[in-house]
């Protein structure tokens, strides 16, 4: 490579710095942060040479890089730029794009070599195992001794190259004290060949009956089991096909605003702060908030929400979406790892290879399988030695390889997480992230559900609809201090209040001594007067007079609605009534839940009888009404206790301790800033109908996995014994090695086949449970 | 036909200590990362020691194509990661209580333990 010598001064305005690096040595790339002059570019090269092992480092200033080689750490190197009062971080050594290609590209070369080395298996297999058919003599006679002698070595070639990974995967596993497929396959092929080398070397040691050769059946098992391999890595291609589409969704450059410039770069150099724009029919590249523009994003890909979503300036915007309509700036607040994409998608991996309880009964088994088969092998043979007709020799040699060839640990080690890996890819894609094969299998046995009301039945955006001052008070007068002192409040109808009173323009006054009275309400000072604001209990408690006004809040409760009694300065003063709008589709999703035979329950801070007009409204039947927050984990709690499987659905954030409790937690929330770390399943969608798919999905998967296992246990139950010969005695039929060697083949290819019947699961597809606009 | 079945006999007690009753020896590791070879159907080391206090690095080196290989799995501690064929793979583990820790691909064919002690 021609060296190129680059001054500090011209670092800046290159895009690329060819340089040379010592053997050995590796490049490493760091975000630097903090520079932003030529002089800045100066002291980070001077401080990233000066460490030890660091051959070169060059800074582009515009991209707000450094590019490093050499054997230093990165450890040392970010020390430097700290030193040298910089901060630096390292970018992702390689995007998961790349590592997905290179995987595929693996994949691809090897299927292409077990392709070939089937051909070339099967290309003396399959001539020699129609001569057998078609009345060739396969017993060896003094005149065609040499004949089968080449065609034994020809085997063994066939056992030296497209056989090899079998013997010496079998060796290396003998020697580790483990045993897998290779071992059977080496054993059984390896007995089969030595078997007929020693009638043709030796005729004369085995008796006349017995001078039979089995060298077709070592080709053609080495053939099959190739080609049931290649079929078995095609197949595992397509169940990371949810990983890969998450994936895709990832941008590769951005558009970023620098220094009054618009400069497309990788996403690797973005930071957060950094301001971006992003064009009409564009993929929003980081997670971000909108600063200029407004526009509707396509959020289906990873919320599974069908409806476009408006955005404007304040709205947060996810990494992976699409933008459709207009252009928007956007402040970058998450970038790589930290993006909601990047956290789904490490979620989603992590799930795919979890395993739920079905599946340990298979991992057992597994470790002792392949010795058990070993052992039935050797007992087989001696049954036939000493009980067969003759020829016994041959008998005792076809039924111990064919044992060792139709015994399928494969099928069993794969019946689990195929199926998993599936599943849970196609959850993704319908915005069901599943947390772990617990949770999976968990939401599969619930018999009772539990809805919180605020925000999962109801949309969690409520309206002020009522305004009832007492006499002597005027509404606007009520509204203004009610907004006043719920400026101090985080209860989510707090912001509705405050909402409806800057709707009429009014201004707010400033609140002294607020406090919440858990359970009751709230109180502070405003305009030198006291108030409260609350429920029946918080007026008795400090002596408000509510005259018939009761009557009043009842009326209103029964219509779904939730009225706060109001009290200024001791006196009553008035009611204020909010209402949460249901979910479009709540009813119909409850509906779902109760004919997949599970209870639905409504658990909810409000008053019972607004309680119990919003279930009725959702055909839901048993209401925990006026909980307090911390007694939600205690009725969870209490449901488990009775013997239910429960599962509790919330925020993520608010119910946390109620979903910690249950059997399975669903967080739902609205786009991706749900808590998804909260709950074993997060349900991306605002939407119940998710919850009803997540149930339904999780019986689908764990009913896919029972076929599998049950397959692979019968497969192996009723194949060894038959292999062994047990129907001999009652048939006449003894298995041959070569269709024990097909069978073999492709019992695990009838796995993964299964498992990717999950991709066509259908979701039920809904209309937006949330406004276009929010 | 006594001593083919005596042998048969021998092969199957051969079997069973082989495989169920020998205990390997563990490789033990005191300090620094454990690197792992992943390759021909086994994990080189598959029986490692580690001390009950000590966080551990195991850096897995995979060499071989097959799907079976791109996945190691440790089930009782929900950890699994994909390895990159040709490439180390770090997977580090937190101060473990004394016991025995399975670890394998996706399928079982390859097996480790994790045997920690005081």
């Amino acid at each position: 490579m021609q060296e190129k010598s680059i001054t500090p001064s011209d670092s800046h305005n290159d895009a690329k710095h060819p340089h040379t690096q010592p053997e050995g040595a590796t490049g490493q790339e760091l975000l630097i942060e903090g520079a932003n002059c030529a002089s800045c570019v100066v002291k980070i090269e001077t401080a990233l040479k000066n460490v030890p092992g660091v051959a070169d480092a060059r800074m582009n200033l515009v991209q707000r890089s450094a590019s490093v080689s050499g054997t230093a750490s990165t450890e040392a190197l970010v020390k430097a730029v700290e030193g040298a009062g910089y901060r630096a971080k390292v970018t992702a050594s390689q995007k998961d794009a790349e590592i997905l290609d290179e995987k595929e590209q693996a994949d691809t070369a090897y299927f292409q070599r077990l392709i070939r080395d089937t051909g070339i298996a099967l290309a003396l297999g399959v001539p020699l195992m129609l001569y057998g058919m078609l009345g060739g003599d396969m017993a060896i006679h003094d005149n065609d001794r040499l004949v089968w002698l080449g065609i034994g070595l020809l085997t063994l070639g066939i056992m030296l190259f497209p056989g090899r990974h079998f013997f010496v995967g079998g060796w290396h596993s003998l020697r580790n004290h483990s045993a897998n497929m290779d071992t059977l396959i080496a054993l059984g092929t390896g007995a089969a060949w030595l078997y007929s080398m020693v009638v043709v070397a030796l005729p004369h040691w085995v008796p006349d009956m017995a001078r039979h050769v089995y060298f077709e059946a070592t080709a053609m098992i080495i053939g099959l089991v190739n080609l049931g391999l290649a079929l078995e890595v095609r197949a595992r291609g397509r169940t990371s096909a949810a990983i890969k589409r998450l994936i895709g969704l990832q941008a590769k450059t951005a558009r970023v605003l620098r220094d009054g410039r618009e400069l497309d770069i990788p996403i690797e150099q973005l930071m957060v702060g950094d301001h971006l724009r992003v064009r009409p029919g564009e993929r929003i590249p980081v997670d971000g908030r909108v600063r200029e523009g407004q526009s509707s994003m396509d959020e289906s890909m990873l919320t599974g929400e069908p409806m476009p979503v408006v955005k404007r300036v304040g709205d947060s915007v996810s990494a992976g979406t699409l933008n459709k309509t207009g252009s928007l700036v956007f402040e970058a607040t998450r970038v790589g790892r930290d993006t909601a994409l990047a956290r789904i998608i490490q979620l989603v991996k992590k799930a795919q290879n979890s395993k739920p309880p079905i599946g340990r009964l298979a991992d057992v088994i597994a470790s002792y399988f392949v010795p058990g088969v070993m052992i039935i092998a050797v007992l087989s043979a001696l049954a036939w030695l000493n009980f067969g007709p003759s020829p016994a020799v041959s008998y005792a040699v076809v039924a111990a390889t064919t044992v060792l060839i139709i015994a399928c640990p494969c099928a069993l080690g794969l019946a689990t997480p195929m199926s998993v890996m599936v599943g849970v890819g196609k959850a993704a894609e319908a915005g069901i992230l599943i947390r772990s094969g617990e949770a999976l299998q968990k939401a599969s046995q619930i018999t009772v559900m539990i809805l919180d009301k605020t925000g999962t039945i109801t949309l969690g955006s409520p309206r002020v609809t009522d305004l009832l001052p007492a006499e002597g008070f005027a509404a606007n007068d009520m509204l203004r201090l009610i907004a006043s002192l719920e400026q101090g409040s985080e209860h989510p109808l707090a912001q509705a209040i405050v909402d409806a009173a800057r709707e009429q323009g009014l201004h707010l006054a400033k609140v002294e001594n607020f406090s919440a009275l858990v359970g009751r309400g709230i109180q502070g000072r405003v305009d030198g007067r006291e108030l409260l604001l609350g429920n029946e209990k918080l007026m008795r408690d400090h002596g408000v007079d509510l005259a018939d006004w009761a009557d009043c809040a009842q009326a209103l409760a029964a219509q779904a609605k939730t009225p706060m009694y109001f009290a200024a300065d001791g006196r009553f003063a008035g009611i204020i009534a909010v209402a949460d709008p249901l979910k479009p589709d709540s009813a119909d999703a409850i509906l779902r839940l109760r004919q997949q035979g599970i209870r639905v329950v409504m658990l909810t801070g409000d008053n019972r009888t607004t309680a119990q007009a919003v279930a009725a409204q959702v055909g839901i039947q048993e209401i925990f009404a006026e909980v307090q927050p911390a007694d939600k984990a205690e009725k969870v709690a209490a449901l488990r206790r009775e013997g239910e499987v429960v599962g509790m659905t919330g925020d993520g954030i608010n119910d946390a301790p109620a979903l910690a409790l249950a059997d399975v937690g669903f967080a739902i929330g609205t786009g991706t800033d749900v808590a998804m770390e909260s709950a074993g399943i997060t349900l991306m969608r605002g939407s119940l109908h998710g919850l009803a798919d997540a149930v339904d999905l999780s019986k689908a998967i764990v009913r896919n996995i029972q076929q599998n296992l049950l397959g692979a246990f019968i497969y192996n139950a009723a194949g060894i014994p038959i292999a062994a010969g047990i129907l001999f005695p009652v048939f006449g039929m003894l298995l041959s090695p070569v269709i024990a060697g097909a069978a073999m083949a492709f019992s695990s290819v009838t796995v993964v086949a299964n498992a990717n019947r999950l991709r066509w699961f259908k979701t039920r597809s809904t209309s937006a449970s949330t406004p276009l606009t929010h | 036909m006594w001593l083919i079945n005596s042998l048969g006999i021998l092969l199957i007690v051969l079997i069973v200590w082989w495989f169920w009753l020998y205990k390997p020896s563990n490789i033990r590791v005191q300090t620094g990362p454990i690197r792992i070879l992943v390759a021909n159907g086994v994990y080189q080391p598959a029986h490692i020691q580690i001390p009950v206090s000590r966080a551990a690095v195991l850096e897995f080196v995979r060499k071989d194509a097959s799907p079976c290989a791109e996945t190691v799995v440790f089930p009782q501690l929900q950890v699994s990661e994909t390895l990159e064929l040709n490439k180390t793979t770090s997977v580090a583990l937190p101060p473990l209580p004394p016991g025995i820790y399975i670890f394998h691909c996706q399928m079982q064919m390859y097996r480790g333990e994790l045997h920690v002690h005081d």
